[in-house]
């Protein structure tokens, strides 16, 4: 039986599994839509947005580690959903991105709602196709899925013009492709994994540097052995959190630029650095030329342009993580012994007196104002037995969320890394919790990037979506003036947000539960009835506006070299400044 | 240092984009371009001559296997290659000087492969040094047109020894 291009794509989606799409309609893709009203296999959650329909679908891969998918429609709606594309495609998030586009026989007329999908998403996405006859779509729907969920997975476009949804083809979903310029490695060369274990057994000073190819190739287990059976301590990327449990005694937390000092000076003094997974960002190297001067490095990553961009590699693997760990640690196991422990107490003395020099700190008065510090790790004490998912937007929260809540598993953690895309958590929490209906899923915002996306809690709450919002509110975009204040005299430009909204209004205007936070005191209670209430919540805590996030390695400086309180000078200036974050302050806090 | 490196590619549209876009986007330099079909009408060859340390070299190398539209990678500098490139010339010719065009062509073994009154359209092969020699000869002539088309190449095979020989040699 011939069915419509439209029926085809559904058909597709349905044999890959998909149960949840995030979508916006439009003209030209008006039939999907129009076919997708009538089945029930795939729910469409409705956004106010494209860019929150794209979010929500990183959200979505992120927590089930499968390929998200939204459909947007053409012009605009493609533009629209562009930077959650690029964030996607630089944090490796498996998504197809549906578009839809002008009929073929307007392509490139100038037409109503007309844009280049193609040329717009080709820089952003691992791969973009045009489907211009009917018959290629189910395969062409088929390669989007392999593309985008092997290999290093990245976004997927898929441009289907509107006379292709119409048009009518026999469906057949074939059961295989093959692509002959594609064909991701996924076992590591067995010599080189021999030499990354000789190395590993001689290092006296090795490090763990893990990041999100953990997380994606689902190595945590194979990590996890490899560290406890070498004894090796463990820095964490961003976007590796979760990898390794953020509790353990191995656990050096995050590094680089707002990572522990003990993760950053372990990383600079080692002799051998092992990267599995994680793509040495400047983030997270500072200056790359004095980026663990000492070391000798192992890096294991599928992508072989990963290997040597930034940093000479010692003994590259190209390989799967997952894979290669498991062969790694078939060898080591055969070869371990004691020998190493006591080879390497002196480096683990040494580690452990970073930790108890410069440990993670801030001063919460019990009746000064709010620290944001504070606020996530009470929301993690209280949640943490409930294993939830959190999501952050990007800045000062991300930081203070990534140091203080110590995610104990993979695919918990959802934040925009490469990009540093603000107004990336609340959808991508939406995201998430559409995967996971009875999960707990939390999103720590900053006042200024939840306002980025505010809009979706109009989907929230329709969808039924029930995220926890926690803002960090303190009137500014904090890490923009933690910039100024340190490098820009304290010269606010255009970061002091002034007229934020009524966030508990906002909220309550929308239909979800809004709550504040004002004292000390209140917290615990109002995190826990927030956690308690079966709809979306939205917990406005007012903090204290100056807090500054440390350790930091100022860009280009070298990870040994961090800042941990603020400078003297900046003491000096921040003398006169109120210390309290709450309203009655406003006007003094914009002429400070 | 001048890399020429040698890219098999599905022929599709959209692929010179990708192509010139990973060059663009990455800040890697493209000197010349050149692209046509291969004996297998759904492959393209592109000859790409760009610059570049080691490092940069191996990040293009490796980027570009990366495109899915990619099939081969092949950076000749790795082995010995010959490389060709073809200049059309289009020359002003005052009636005193036709005759020396043709001298200047002749010893190049160029061809003239257009001729007006006032013109002369020369064809010349050869390595970039050899184009330029005979654009400087005929520059003082007066060049009207110039088009180059970028270059080519292609790896020398191995040099096969007598067959009599055993096999093994002739990788040396």
């Amino acid at each position: 039986m011939k069915l419509t291009g439209s029926e085809i794509l559904i058909e597709c989606l349905k044999a890959e599994g998909v149960k949840t799409i995030f979508a916006l309609p439009g003209g030209v893709v008006l039939k999907i839509f129009d076919m997708l009203h009538q089945q029930n296999d795939i729910e469409v959650v409705l956004t106010r947005h494209e860019q929150g329909a794209g979010h929500m679908a990183e959200g979505y891969a992120k927590a089930t580690g499968k390929a998200g998918v939204c459909l947007v429609t053409s012009g605009p709606g493609m533009t629209n959903v562009i930077t959650a594309l690029a964030d996607a495609y630089m944090d490796s998030v498996p998504l197809v991105c549906i578009s839809g586009q002008v009929s073929t026989s307007l392509i490139g007329n100038d037409a109503f709602q007309e844009a280049d999908n193609i040329g717009l998403s080709r820089p952003c996405t691992k791969y973009n196709f045009l489907v211009k006859d009917v018959n290629d779509l189910a395969i062409t729907i088929k390669e989007a899925f392999y593309i985008a969920t092997t290999g290093r997975p990245g976004p997927v476009l898929v441009d289907i013009p509107k006379d292709v949804s119409l048009a009518k083809a026999e469906f057949t979903y074939p059961s295989s492709v093959a692509i002959r310029g594609y064909n991701p490695t996924y076992e590591g060369n067995k010599w080189q994994i021999k030499q990354a274990a000789e190395a590993i057994m001689k290092a006296k000073k090795p490090i763990l540097y893990v990041g999100g190819g953990v997380v994606f190739s689902q190595a945590a287990k194979e990590l996890l052995e490899l560290a406890e059976m070498t004894q090796i301590p463990v820095d964490m990327t961003l976007m590796g959190l979760g990898a390794f449990p953020g509790e353990h005694p191995q656990s050096m937390g995050m590094l680089g630029m707002h990572g522990t000092y003990c993760a950053n000076m372990a990383v600079h003094y080692s002799d051998l650095v092992i990267a599995v997974g994680a793509r040495f960002d400047d983030r997270v190297t500072g200056k790359v030329s004095e980026f663990c001067p000492f070391a000798k490095v192992i890096h294991i990553d599928i992508d072989p342009t990963s290997i040597r961009k930034n940093i000479h590699v010692d003994i590259p693997i190209v390989g799967d993580c997952k894979a290669v760990l498991r062969e790694l640690n078939q060898i080591l196991r055969a070869t371990v012994n004691g020998n190493q422990k006591d080879l390497r107490k002196p480096w683990w003395d040494q580690i452990r007196e970073w930790q108890q020099a410069h440990p993670l700190a801030y001063q919460q008065e019990p009746e000064g104002a709010i620290k944001p510090q504070h606020v996530v790790k009470r929301l993690y004490e209280l949640t943490k037995d409930r294993d939830p998912i959190v999501a952050t937007d990007v800045g000062q929260h991300q930081m203070w969320t990534a140091q203080y809540f110590k995610l104990a598993r993979p695919n918990r953690w959802l934040t925009s890394g490469g990009l540093g895309t603000m107004g990336f958590g609340f959808p991508a929490a939406m995201g998430a919790q559409a995967a996971f209906r009875d999960r707990l899923v939390l999103c720590v915002a900053g006042d200024g990037s939840i306002q980025m996306n505010m809009q979706e809690m109009a989907t929230a709450v329709v969808s039924k979506l029930p995220v926890k919002i926690i803002i960090l509110n303190n009137r500014f975009h904090g890490m923009v003036r933690q910039w100024q204040d340190l490098f820009y005299e304290g010269r606010y430009a255009s970061s002091y947000l002034d007229t934020t909204p009524d966030f508990v209004k906002l909220a309550e205007a929308y239909g979800a539960v809004g709550l504040r936070a004002g004292k000390v005191g209140d917290l615990d209670a109002v995190l826990k009835e927030a956690i308690s209430t079966d709809k979306p919540v939205v917990v406005d805590v007012p903090t204290y506006p100056y807090e500054n996030c440390y350790p930091m390695i100022p860009a280009g400086g070298c990870n040994h070299e961090m800042i941990l309180e603020d400078p003297p000078e900046l003491k000096r200036r921040m003398a006169g400044v109120p210390s309290t974050g709450s309203d009655e302050n406003k006007d003094t806090i914009l002429t400070a | 240092m001048e890399h020429i490196i040698s890219v098999t590619v599905e022929n599709k549209f959209g692929v010179l984009s990708r192509v010139a876009g990973l060059f663009s986007g990455r800040g890697f330099n493209i000197e010349s371009l050149s692209v046509a079909p291969t004996l297998d009408p759904s492959m393209s060859q592109m000859t790409i001559v760009t610059s570049g340390d080691e490092r940069i070299v191996e990040q293009i190398v490796k980027q570009l296997n990366k495109l899915i539209d990619v099939i081969k990678v092949v950076d000749l500098n790795e082995s010995e290659f010959v490389s060709r490139e073809t200049a059309l010339i289009k020359v002003h010719t005052k009636a005193e000087d036709r005759a020396e065009a043709l001298r200047i062509a002749d010893i190049f073994r160029a061809n003239v492969i257009d001729s007006t009154p006032s013109t002369y359209t020369i064809e010349v092969t050869g390595d970039p040094k050899k184009l330029e020699a005979i654009i400087n000869l005929l520059q003082p002539l007066g060049i009207k047109e110039l088009i180059r088309t970028g270059r080519v190449a292609i790896a020398r095979e191995a040099i096969r020894p007598a067959v009599s020989q055993p096999k093994k040699l002739a990788r040396e």
